[in-house]
């Protein structure tokens, strides 16, 4: 297995994590944000599996599998919601659904 | 015979309660047998506690129960206990067999009234409250007793509440007692914290050895106990409430505004004899305050138009002599005048009660008169109660207990002007009492009665007066037959204290005299004014000036005036100025600050999820510099 420099790898994650949330930020549809906390997700997994390759660990690969897991359901979750969204208020814009106002 | 004891006050309270759940769905005969029944039981029972207390006296002259510990708080300790001795057992048998009285005669007076049930609760409430309070063994108990009669007196006085008037006086009464009621409560606290305890006993073996006679803790304890008795006494400057009490049916009058519980601040003072013996100059002014309440108050009587009110001050005068007598140390001679004063005193409320009712609750007695033949079962009775209380030589239990007083007053030390005061005051009695004698059974009849009394009324009517006759038979003094049992029933509570100086026999027929020329010279002097030469004195009673006193005089001597200008209407513009409440500006401003920060903080749950994002974001952001940076 070629190795490569830890700081590369976590700056991968760093990149990623950043791209992602420069997407949550910036989309207004609600199913690219969902695609950009995807992102986010599997940039924290990148850094575990980085960091459990460095130290020689395998709670870092555990713990990937758990993040995958949970990203899982909360896309299955984000979905159905996304769904429910749309069918009620006809729109899937961001801007728009502000109805939660205080 | 002690382990009885709880039923005394307990069979009375049971009847409250019995009544206060279940009276409006009884019939009216299950109310009064449960109502009469059981103040009519406790009254059995007191008399067998008294005559077992007379047949084999206990060891320290007093039966005592313990039925449970009511509070333990650190030092503190108060039981629901009991102590019965002859003090306490005089109190029991006026209370319990005059009160079983009054609520019989009860049954037929308020046998028209919707709220009948309600009536007895109270009734029986009180009762209940007034023994606890005379056979309580220590002052915290003895306070609730004093609080629930003053809670009873507050509740009959308003009995008949559609009339806001009485609602008024009900809380008159009420508030002007709780002046009194506060300084006896500040008393408490000063003998808890001084000599730590309230049991009476203890109070009254520690007192001595704690304060010497005369020193400033003794005379203040003494003049705050003193002020909870004047003002549950209806004595000077706290008088103003019993006239006003009136309000209440006449029943409620006769037991508690003349019979028992207006004589609790005389029962206190005897009570705590033990503190007011360490203040000699407390005892002064209790006598003073005795001897001005009850000559203001004679005066006051002769000036009303209203029967009961004429009553309600004579009752104010009367309690000044019971005073006068605890002031000067003769501490029997006040309890034998509260016996004889509760059997007369009730009597004529009763007969009063009769008229009224006969009157279509009219109360002038000058729209009375001429009801000597019409009504005379209650005339008879009547009259037996104003010689009673106008103190006629010889055939009167009045006589014997206000000859006792003022030949212990004169005995006293500089009791002299003392002296000549009770003796106006017995003058003024003799006035008062036979003015409304003639007014109301002489004369020109007015009204014709529209209810004779039934044996309901007549049997306590007829017994009263009896007692009211002979009742002085208990104490006769050296000069007629010296027979002082109730002096001797009553000395082992009241040993050791000085007593007042003896007086010659001799000396005592001349007091007597002396008494006698003054209660038969106010008769003959109402005679005089109120049936042979009424009409030819119509022009005097006219004149502006002799108007103007009697104004004065029916309205007390301007104490509610006084007072009104003093306390109430002050009292009444403050809270004017202060409608909008300063301290709810404070409360408010509270309310108003969280309101303005809800606002403000809800105006950031904007719905915009992006936002919320890029807040985060910033937010951690400022976290990891601030982590990283440090």
């Amino acid at each position: 297995m070629a190795s490569f420099p830890f700081s590369h790898g976590m700056v991968l994650a760093a990149a990623l994590f950043a791209i992602g949330l420069a997407g949550v930020m910036a989309r207004r549809n609600l199913i690219f944000v969902l695609m950009s906390i995807e992102i986010m997700l599997n940039a924290a997994g990148l850094a575990f599996i980085v960091a459990a390759s460095r130290w020689q660990q395998p709670d870092g690969q555990v713990m990937f599998l758990f993040i995958l897991a949970v990203a899982a359901a909360e896309v299955a979750v984000g979905l159905a919601l996304a769904l429910r969204i749309y069918q009620s208020l006809r729109t899937l814009d961001l801007d728009a659904i502000n109805t939660m106002r205080g | 015979m002690p382990e009885l004891l709880w039923l005394i006050p307990g069979l009375p309270m049971t009847g409250f309660a019995l009544l206060a759940l279940w009276g409006s769905r009884l019939p009216r005969v299950a109310v009064s047998l449960v109502g009469v029944g059981s103040v009519a039981l406790s009254a059995a029972l007191s008399v067998a506690v008294a005559v077992s207390f007379l047949a084999s006296p206990p060891a320290d002259h007093a039966y005592s129960l313990t039925l449970w510990q009511w509070l333990g708080i650190g030092g503190l300790q108060a039981d629901i206990a009991f102590r019965v001795d002859p003090l306490a057992l005089l109190m029991m048998l006026v209370i319990t067999i005059v009160g079983a009285l009054i609520h019989l005669y009860s049954t037929e007076y308020m046998a028209r009234d919707e709220d009948y049930s309600r009536f007895f609760a109270y009734m029986n409430l009180f009762v209940g409250a007034m023994l606890t309070l005379v056979m309580a063994d220590n002052l915290l108990l003895l306070y609730l007793g004093w609080e629930g009669v003053g809670l009873c007196s507050y509740l009959l006085i308003g009995f008949w509440y559609r009339d806001p008037a009485n609602g008024k006086a009900a809380m008159k009464a009420f508030i002007v007692t709780r002046v009194g009621d506060a300084a006896l409560a500040v008393g408490l606290f000063v003998l808890y914290t001084q000599l730590g305890t309230l049991n009476l006993e203890e109070l009254a073996a520690r007192a001595p050895a704690a304060w010497p006679v005369g020193s400033a803790l003794a005379v203040l304890t003494a003049a705050l106990l003193l002020g909870g008795a004047v003002g549950k006494s209806a004595q000077l400057p706290l008088q103003t409430w019993l006239p006003d009490a009136m309000a209440g049916p006449t029943p409620v009058s006769a037991l508690i505004h003349a019979a028992t519980m207006v004589t609790a601040g005389v029962y206190l003072i005897a009570r705590t004899h033990a503190i007011f013996a360490l203040a000699p100059t407390v005892l002064l002014v209790v006598a003073v305050v005795g001897v001005v309440t009850l000559f203001l108050a004679a005066v006051s009587a002769l000036a009303q138009w209203d029967l009961k009110r004429v009553l309600a001050y004579s009752t104010i005068s009367q309690i000044g002599y019971m005073f006068l007598a605890l002031g000067v140390g003769a501490w029997s001679a006040a309890m034998f005048h509260f016996m004889t004063h509760a059997f007369f005193k009730a009597l004529l409320f009763l007969a009063a009660g009769a008229i009224i009712m006969a009157m279509h609750e009219d109360h002038s007695i000058f729209r009375m008169g001429g009801l000597r033949h019409r009504m005379p079962l209650v005339f008879w009775t009547f009259l037996a109660g104003a010689c009673s209380l106008s103190a006629l030589p010889l055939v009167t239990a009045g006589f014997y207990s206000k000859d006792e007083i003022l030949a212990a007053v004169w005995a006293a030390d500089g009791g002299q002007w003392l002296w000549v005061m009770g003796l106006v005051g017995a003058f003024l009695t003799a006035v008062y009492s036979f003015r409304v004698v003639y007014l109301v059974f002489f004369g020109e009849a007015q009204k014709e009665p529209a209810h004779q009394p039934g044996w309901r009324m007549a049997v306590p009517l007829a017994v009263l007066a009896v007692l009211a006759l002979v009742g002085g038979a208990l104490n006769l003094p050296r000069s007629l037959g010296n027979l002082l049992l109730l002096d001797h029933f009553l000395e082992p509570v009241f040993a050791g204290l000085a007593q007042h100086r003896e007086l010659t026999v001799a000396q005592e027929i001349h007091l007597q005299l002396i008494a006698d020329v003054a209660a038969l010279g106010g008769i003959l002097v109402a005679w005089l004014l109120y049936r042979r030469y009424r009409a030819d004195l119509a022009a005097v009673a006219d004149l502006a000036v002799v108007r103007n006193l009697r104004t004065y005089w029916l309205n007390g001597w301007g104490f509610d005036w006084l007072y009104d200008r003093l306390v109430v209407r002050p009292y009444e513009s403050l809270a004017r100025l202060n409608r909008a409440d300063a301290v709810d500006y404070l409360v408010h401003a509270l309310a108003r600050f969280v309101a303005e920060t809800h606002r403000i903080l809800s105006r950031t749950q904007t719905g915009e999820v992006r936002w919320y994002v890029a807040v985060l974001t910033c937010g951690v952001v400022i976290l990891v510099a601030i982590m990283v940076l440090r």
